[in-house]
């Protein structure tokens, strides 16, 4: 073989993943769990949506962790990208920005990684989008980049989260379902009185206003990965249009 | 560079020594894949050995369990940085593929080809020797299809995306051909222990 052209995989160019030197210019909650984290950055406008970063941090004694983020941000032309950070238990690297990191702290990044679940208007759609938990960032990331540009495109996310207050930039996905006929978003609770997980009429009315996808892609833990795919499938979605990542076991 | 007020989490020294660089330990067993499991039919699967486009020789399901077993015991480290050591893999090692075609392996290259269209190169100098199997049961069970059930290659000594899930074959090369990964920056060889993640690592 000699290419990565194909219908449903936009090719990316081999590209030599260097580590750049990134600042902290803003550090905000997102939810209870999950930090913003604004970085100054030479990778800032050199990044399709979808894409994530290899953080590293480095110790006093040459010690250093690595862990991938997915980037949240649409480039914007501020030089600086957005990750969003899931505080975990005994979380070596994500112990550090929860407690630790200060607005002008530094750390290295390197990619942009992932080509293969990235998004860019010129890929068309209509996009059927999943995720699960901290799973939807690069998803926020691919309706970021359609709201600047390709807002004729349509799009559905369907986003399960644990509760309301845990969800991902839930105002801003509102907000943009309530002012853009073409974007429809699907919110399944798991833990709140009356919430349940996703199912097949929440993927049937999701695909029912976007029509026949073109692109899905799908992201979160292995459980959700899973039902979100099956249930796509057996809407009659060819596997071959679906992406996925997942983490967690 | 140093990161203001990060100290880390260092492992005990025996932990560590097995560590390869910037890996970390997981008793879990994530599962990285580009797509939805692609559905596999035992009736009709066949594994396929090829030479270029050329067949050399396919094994049913059933012929392909009657061949010479093998099993390795041992750690496997995956480029997203999670390592997981004392697992046990059975199968068919790929000199017992070779001696059943009755072949010597006629390049140096071959690449993985899988029922999801997956594709990723090895050196054959990296099979042969009993360096690699194509696995059909992990943990004394049938492989599960989330890791690549019902056979996956399995080159413990690189990185795990080489360890190409629900392979169907494998094509030999002419020269060293770049599969999915490798297309898209990934390192062409990932030798682990010199942390060849990534073009020019």
């Amino acid at each position: 073989m000699s290419s990565a052209t194909s219908v449903t995989d936009p090719a990316i160019e081999p590209i030599v993943f260097r580590w750049h030197e990134a600042e902290i210019t803003a550090i905000a909650p997102v939810t209870p769990h999950v930090k913003s984290v604004r970085l100054r950055c030479g990778l800032a406008e050199s990044y399709r949506a979808g894409q994530h970063v290899d953080v590293r941090l480095t110790a006093e004694d040459g010690y250093q962790a690595q862990r991938s983020y997915s980037v949240a941000s649409a480039q914007d032309g501020s030089g600086t990208l957005e990750l969003m950070i899931e505080a975990l238990p005994d979380g070596e690297v994500s112990g550090w920005f929860s407690h630790c990191a200060e607005i002008g702290d530094r750390v290295e990044l390197r990619g942009p990684i992932g080509g293969s679940f990235s998004w860019d208007g010129s890929d068309g759609g209509p996009l059927l989008l999943g995720g699960g938990g901290s799973g939807v960032v690069p998803l926020l990331a691919m309706l970021r980049r359609r709201a600047q540009n390709w807002r004729e495109i349509p799009a559905a996310l369907i986003y399960s989260a644990r509760t309301r207050a845990e969800a991902i930039a839930v105002a801003e996905l509102e907000r943009l379902a309530e002012a853009d006929p073409n974007f429809s978003l699907h919110l399944a609770t798991t833990r709140e009185p009356g919430g349940k997980r996703i199912d097949a009429p929440l993927v049937a009315d999701a695909l029912a206003r976007i029509g026949s996808p073109g692109k899905v892609f799908l992201c979160g833990s292995n459980r959700f990965v899973a039902a979100a795919s099956d249930l796509i499938l057996a809407q009659g979605v060819a596997p071959g249009l679906i992406r996925t990542e997942r983490f967690g076991a | 560079m140093v990161t203001r007020g990060f100290v880390g989490r260092r492992q005990p020294p025996e932990t560590g020594a097995r560590l390869p660089p910037g890996q970390y330990l997981t008793d879990d067993f994530p599962i990285l894949q580009i797509g939805p499991n692609p559905t596999v039919d035992m009736a009709t699967w066949r594994f396929t050995l090829r030479e270029g486009s050329r067949p050399i020789k396919a094994w049913s399901w059933a012929e392909f369990e009657a061949l010479p077993r093998t099993t390795w015991h041992g750690d496997i480290h995956c480029v997203t940085k999670w390592s997981k050591f004392d697992t046990t893999w059975e199968g068919v090692s790929f000199d017992d593929i070779l001696a059943d075609a009755g072949i010597a392996a006629p390049t140096g290259y071959l690449l993985a080809e899988s029922h999801d269209d997956y594709t990723t190169n090895v050196p054959v100098a990296d099979l042969v020797g009993g360096r690699a199997l194509v696995a059909t049961r992990y943990e004394g069970q049938p492989i599960h299809p989330d890791h690549g059930g019902p056979a996956r290659l399995f080159v413990p000594h690189l990185y795990f995306w080489k360890s190409a899930k629900w392979v169907k074959g494998l094509r030999f090369t002419q020269t060293d051909t770049a599969g999915f990964w490798e297309l898209r920056g990934y390192h062409m060889y990932g030798d682990p222990w010199r942390e060849q993640r990534y073009i020019g690592d």
